[in-house]
């Protein structure tokens, strides 16, 4: 048999290897496909280990705030040593108790104000794992009845929306994701536009003509012309307005999303595609909330 | 465990080190730099920056100086980042090939224990991965990717200084002479 050089075989090796991962990407391209059948080993693998290492992390993080953090203040004060590390423990373990209550307080607003729209409290488990992509993780999937380009909301805006869904876990493609696109509306004057990602933090406002008055601090708002979000949902505020480029009918608008993308932890996926009326959606009087629990506890 | 191999690449009787590894040494890691890749972004989103996979595929492609080996894992490494990422399958797992392959070949040619040349080369090898991450993109995929930013020399920069005081803590993986 005729023996090939070890350098020949790692080169035949590579080549094949290239080219099974190009004939992957054509198929994909060719039948856009996501090639589902990886992805869910890669996330059913992966996800339950995420979900440990946010409870590990959320361990540590009481631990160190409940406890190594009053080191210091042992050495000052050894009489009333015992006294103050309860004390501060305690009340450590109330604040992070208070900054999810109000968060949760937030969300069981929006659940109060719509009430008629079947909605689903999630939690951020993971962000993306490229930095080519702005998209993230959250504890909820399909065995809770969520499908794809169901939208993803908190009580402040657009999110984004449900890009694929796993068994229990779902993958949410963020406002400013560079494929994603959300069918909206300046506030003012109702002209209609596309908001668009760019991979970084301000998407921009496609399709407004160069006629329509457009200020910095205009509000832009859902269409509901996309099909996935309810009409009349922020989406953001215009920061920047340039005028079109030569030739071009369009003005360029850039917006800073209504909703902190950078500081995602509970968001809420809207079950529905029915419209929200956003007339109602001033703040509810905190007393009203206390009825009601949103549908579900992020934090099952 | 430090083996011999002839050097392929030369064509000489010339041997070089091969370092093993204790057992899921390997898996271990490469799952845990997944998960760090992924969970960081949460809590500090400024980290997207970091690419661990990579500073990972480059080690061990490193350390096992064999060709075959380091782009099987950097084609593996590179297809669970793809399929936990929202980019077409293939698109990590051909430009962490090409990496994995390389940094294999050159880990046989010339000396990378010592931090000068680890910090030089995995910023070499970002660079080449970014490449061949935008090739793809713009030539296969018919998405606009741009070539250089300051993104890209800063992300460089950091993988290189990570992969400077990963590297020695991942050595205390290999097996013993």
């Amino acid at each position: 048999m005729l023996a090939v050089p070890t350098r020949h075989r790692s080169l035949a090796l590579l080549a094949l290897a290239v080219l099974g991962q190009t004939l992957l990407l054509a198929y994909q391209i060719k039948r856009d496909s996501h090639v589902r059948l990886i992805r869910v080993w890669s996330v059913d693998s992966i996800t339950p280990l995420e979900r440990m290492g946010i409870w590990c992390i959320a361990k540590v993080h009481d631990t160190f705030s409940g406890y190594f953090a009053l080191v210091h203040t042992r050495r000052d004060n050894a009489a009333l040593q015992g006294e103050i590390d309860q004390l501060r423990m305690r009340n450590a373990q109330l604040e992070g108790d208070a900054a999810e209550a109000r968060r949760l307080e937030t969300l069981i607003g929006f659940h109060d104000i719509h009430a008629d729209v079947p909605i689903l409290a999630a939690r951020v488990i993971a962000a993306n794992a490229d930095s080519a992509s702005r998209v993230v993780f959250i504890n909820r999937g399909l065995r809770e009845g969520i499908h794809r380009d169901m939208a993803v909301v908190t009580p402040d805006g657009v999110v984004g929306k449900i890009w694929e869904v796993f068994q229990n876990t779902a993958q949410v493609e963020l406002l400013t994701d560079d494929r994603s696109g959300v069918g909206s509306l300046l506030a003012t004057s109702r002209a209609q536009g596309v908001v668009k990602g760019t991979g970084e933090a301000s998407p921009i406002l496609y399709y407004i003509g160069n006629e329509e008055n457009v200020a910095p601090g205009d509000q832009v708002l859902t269409s509901g012309e996309d099909q996935i979000f309810p009409k009349d949902f922020p989406v953001g505020t215009v920061t920047e307005v340039k005028p079109a480029l030569k030739g071009s009918p369009f003005r360029q608008i850039r917006i800073k999303p209504a909703a902190r993308l950078d500081r995602l932890e509970e968001v809420i996926v809207l079950l529905t595609r029915q419209e929200i009326n956003t007339r109602a959606s001033e703040p509810a009087p905190s007393g009203k909330s206390t009825a009601k629990v949103p549908a579900g506890n992020p934090h099952p | 465990m430090i083996g011999t191999m002839p050097n392929a690449l030369s064509g000489r009787t010339q041997h070089i080190e091969v370092h093993k590894f204790h057992a899921g040494s390997i898996i271990g890691v490469t799952i845990l730099a997944l998960l760090i890749q992924a969970f960081l972004p949460v809590y500090f989103p400024r980290t997207h920056l970091l690419d661990l996979p990579l500073v990972i595929t480059i080690y061990f492609a490193f350390s096992r100086r064999n060709p075959s080996t380091g782009l099987l894992l950097g084609m593996t490494i590179g297809l669970i980042q793809d399929s936990l990422s929202r980019s077409p399958v293939g698109l990590f797992g051909i430009s962490k090939t090409l990496v994995g392959y390389l940094a294999s070949s050159l880990g046989a040619r010339i000396d990378v224990e010592n931090p000068v040349s680890r910090f030089g080369l995995t910023i070499l090898f970002f660079l080449v991965h970014h490449a061949a991450f935008v090739i793809i993109q713009r030539v296969l995929l018919s998405q606009p990717a741009p070539i250089f930013t300051v993104a890209l020399w800063v992300g460089a920069f950091i993988n290189a200084v990570i992969a400077v005081a990963l590297f020695p803590l991942l050595d205390k993986l290999r097996l013993p002479n």
